[in-house]
């Protein structure tokens, strides 16, 4: 299948800084795709580079299979949002929508249907620089749709967004991936999309770290812990015997990994250890997201057995 | 919200004929919604109509006599027959000539005085202006104004034919003196007259040919005499000219009329000749005639009016006012993006970044030349009427002059709008590309033309910085045969209009191309 986006061996420098090292993942159509990562992991740099507003010292960015300054009317291939505040705050919203539309050659029909879809309806004839930060996102995302575009792609959609907002958002995403559309959206909090992006592309320091489904990396990454809660002194002991690693997490509790919560219930039990509970404790996306970026956040070279 | 089902996508898809169309109606839209500057171009054009309105209506010339009564009339100034104004004084001795017929004689001598010259400003020197005028004339009448051809001798152009105040051609170089004399022919057959001269009255060269169309039947033909005053220009700074008066004498002899003439010869002073104290008290313009010998002396001119600062341009003072207003406004219609970040969406929607910049450059040229042209339609024939109710006298200009001035001074504005646009495309700041932009074409003009600097750095300013454009303004022609201070500051440039325009359009396409250069090369 041919990928909506494809990124291949980006690498950029910014003076000392490589804010790009052989970045390198690809966007899929029907489903949201979850760009993620700290600050500076060149999550910005690398959608700028796929609008071919910023040039790469090497590698390629592919938007249907061409680089995306050769599309004629490009806002019909891919959509976005970069920066929800880069408006002239004296034009209204409809006449930002208005000329981006003739530069695509479409007219004030479409600009009335998105900004329907926007609900923007009220604020539309408004000058944008009087706009609250969720209006100029909901003007932003009209203005991705004008094209009504295979591919969108949203950078920090959620930021300054209220909890409803944040809600309203995460359905339009889903929404967008039913329709078949290739959806990647960036992130640097993990929570924001771990309900959200069927698919996990984790950046730090210029590079992939992952490149995984969600439902992959919750798999590995929840495996191994579960909490036992006993008064028998033993428990520690028999369960390490059973090779599995045992830790006192507090008064009367055991963390236990290597062993999963069925196994060790009857560890315990044949070996006549009482015990009040047995918890699987479900790593989440957040713990998951924390530990692999963790090289990436400080400056410690991140190393190569980092990547999946 | 929610969207429609997608369309599949087909790669390799051309996705319309899009080109430029869509890139300048975009950029239109954009120019037309940001209310700031639709006002602000409306106001550089009604800052062009107002100030010059309010210029036109500050200048009146009132006459008072001596006692501070109002004069019976305001003085006129003769008009040629081209219907231009003309200065028409100098030393005539004449006699009437009926059909056709010619004249010849010998000059032998021109001499002069220039009064208290630059390089002795406390003497009267001997010495005969370049232009001064000692030759043989046929004349419809005695009146100013009244057409004429003539042949002559001048104080360092040689011999010259001229006719009809405006047109001048140059005959062999030298002065002439006793040793080295000058013959000169003038012949009437019909309208046409033609002039001759000779080193020996025996062969004869000719030096040009004239037509006065409507010439009457019985004309003046004679001697004449005159020299210009003298003018000096200020190479200090301050700049500025001082005019100094001269007078000329010049001997005639071999005087020869044919055809039918009353044979006597009658002296006048055409224009009233010299009124000047010291003329008066020490050598009055006039005739001797010994002989037949005649000695001539006159002060004066035949020519065109050098009338600096009453070009009917002196109307288009405010585009001054309007261009700053245009600057700022091109300038924030591309620096605003960079300001706001907009530049990375406009540059998404519309990835050839040669064709973004070209489409600003025709939306903002062609709104600046719309709101220009509109001025200076508005402006000129406005400022003409009031300029003359108020008693100012303004040269007139033909039909197709003054087509220039209004489409080359909004042609002025709007190239002024494409430099700014490509110098705030490489600057990417407002104020640093208001600034820039006003020293490189404002400031230099104002220098120039408001006596600053010296006359010649002035010139230099107006050859090289985009200001030069303001030539396209220069409605006053500019005479070789006369001598006058052709200063920025009278309004006279030193390149042709177009040429000067030129110089400001090269300026522009050369911010133009380096602008795209840069936008393509950088990252947005």
């Amino acid at each position: 299948m041919n990928a909506a986006i494809e990124v291949t061996a980006l690498r950029k420098r910014f003076g000392p800084v490589l804010a790009l090292d052989q970045m390198t993942f690809a966007v899929t159509p029907g489903r949201v795709t979850g760009f993620i990562g700290p600050n500076g992991a060149g999550k910005s740099t690398t959608m700028r580079v796929i609008l071919g507003l910023d040039a790469p010292d090497r590698g390629t960015a592919l938007v249907g299979g061409r680089p995306y300054a050769s599309l004629e009317r490009p806002l019909t291939q891919l959509g976005s949002l970069l920066d929800a505040a880069a408006l002239q705050p004296s034009r209204t919203g409809r006449n930002h929508l208005l000329w981006l539309a003739h530069s695509q050659g479409l007219g004030a029909r479409r600009v009335a249907e998105v900004i329907g879809q926007a609900g923007l309806e009220l604020a539309a004839r408004r000058r944008a620089g009087g706009y609250s930060l969720g209006m100029r996102q909901r003007l932003g995302i009209a203005a991705a749709m004008l094209g009504d575009p295979p591919t969108v792609m949203f950078d920090e959609p959620f930021n300054g967004m209220d909890p409803e907002g944040i809600i309203w958002m995460r359905g339009f995403l889903r929404s967008l991936a039913r329709q078949g559309r290739a959806v990647l959206v960036s992130s640097h909090l993990m929570s924001e999309l771990e309900d959200t992006a069927d698919h996990l592309v984790i950046a730090g320091r210029g590079k992939v770290i992952a490149d995984t489904s969600t439902a992959d990396l919750l798999a590995k990454t929840s495996g191994g812990r579960v909490t036992v809660r006993t008064t028998a002194a033993q428990a520690a002991s028999v369960l390490a015997s059973a090779e599995a690693a045992v830790a006192p997490a507090g008064p009367q509790t055991l963390t236990v990994s290597g062993l999963p919560a069925a196994r060790v219930v009857a560890v315990l039990s044949a070996s006549g250890v009482t015990f009040s509970e047995v918890a699987a404790h479900r790593a989440s996306l957040e713990e998951a997201y924390l530990e692999l970026t963790a090289g990436a956040v400080d400056y410690r070279a991140a190393t190569a057995g980092e990547v999946a | 919200m929610t969207a429609g089902p997608v369309a599949p996508q087909r790669p390799g898809e051309r996705a319309g004929r899009a080109g430029f169309a869509p890139v300048l109606r975009a950029e239109w839209t954009k120019f037309r919604t940001v209310r700031g500057w639709v006002i602000g171009m409306a106001a550089a054009a009604l800052v062009t109509v107002l100030a010059g309105l309010l210029a036109a209506s500050g200048t009146r010339v009132s006459c008072r006599g001596p006692g501070g009564q109002a004069c019976r009339y305001l003085p006129s100034v003769p008009v040629g027959p081209g219907g231009e104004p003309v200065t028409d004084n100098f030393y005539f001795v004449h006699q009437p000539l009926t059909g056709n017929g010619s004249i010849t004689v010998r000059v032998t001598a021109l001499t002069g005085i220039i009064t208290y010259p630059q390089s002795n400003p406390n003497a009267i020197v001997p010495g005969v202006e370049p232009w001064a005028k000692a030759g043989i004339i046929i004349k419809q009448n005695t009146g100013q104004g009244s057409a004429y051809a003539a042949v002559m001798v001048t104080g360092r152009h040689g011999v010259r034919m001229q006719y009809n105040y405006t047109h001048d051609e140059a005959g062999w170089p030298g002065g002439v003196s006793a040793a080295s004399p000058r013959w000169l022919r003038l012949t009437r057959s019909g309208d046409t007259l033609t002039g001759y001269q000779s080193a020996d009255g025996t062969h004869w060269t000719t030096v040009g040919t004239a037509t006065l169309a409507g010439l009457s039947s019985t004309v003046q033909t004679g001697l004449f005499v005159t020299s210009p005053g003298d003018v000096q220009v200020s190479q200090g700074a301050g700049g500025g000219s001082q005019v100094h008066f001269t007078q000329a004498s010049a001997v005639f002899d071999q005087v020869s009329l044919r055809g039918k003439s009353s044979g006597a010869w009658r002296g006048d002073a055409i224009g009233g000749g010299g009124h000047t104290d010291w003329e008066r008290n020490h050598r009055p313009a006039g005739a001797e005639q010994s002989g037949g010998t005649f000695t001539v002396t006159g002060s004066g001119d035949i020519a065109p009016v050098v009338d600096g600062g009453s070009g009917i341009e002196r109307t288009l003072i405010g585009a001054l006012a309007g261009l700053i207003a245009v600057i700022v406004v091109a300038t924030l219609f591309i620096t605003a993006e960079y300001r706001r970040g907009l530049i990375r969406t406009t540059l998404a929607a519309s990835p050839r970044r040669g064709r973004v910049l070209a489409a600003k450059a025709v939306v903002i040229g062609s709104a600046t030349f719309a709101a220009g042209l509109a001025a200076t339609a508005l402006a000129i024939p406005l400022g003409e009427r009031i300029l003359r109710a108020n008693g100012n006298h303004i040269v007139p200009v033909t039909a197709l002059t003054e087509l220039r001035l209004m489409a080359g001074t909004a042609a002025l504005l709007a190239v002024a709008a494409v430099l700014a646009l490509a110098v705030g495309a490489t600057l990417r700041r407002s104020a640093a590309t208001v600034a820039a932009v006003l020293a490189v074409i404002v400031l230099p003009y104002v220098l120039a033309v408001a006596s600053i600097l010296p006359a010649g750095v002035s010139a230099w300013l107006l050859r090289l910085t985009p200001a030069a454009a303001f030539a396209i303004q220069q409605t006053l022609p500019q005479y070789p045969q006369v001598s006058s201070a052709y200063t920025p500051a009278n309004g006279y440039y030193p390149l042709a209009p177009w040429a000067g325009f030129a110089v400001l359009c090269g300026y522009a396409a050369l911010a133009l191309i380096l602008a795209v250069f840069l936008l393509r090369k950088k990252d947005a």
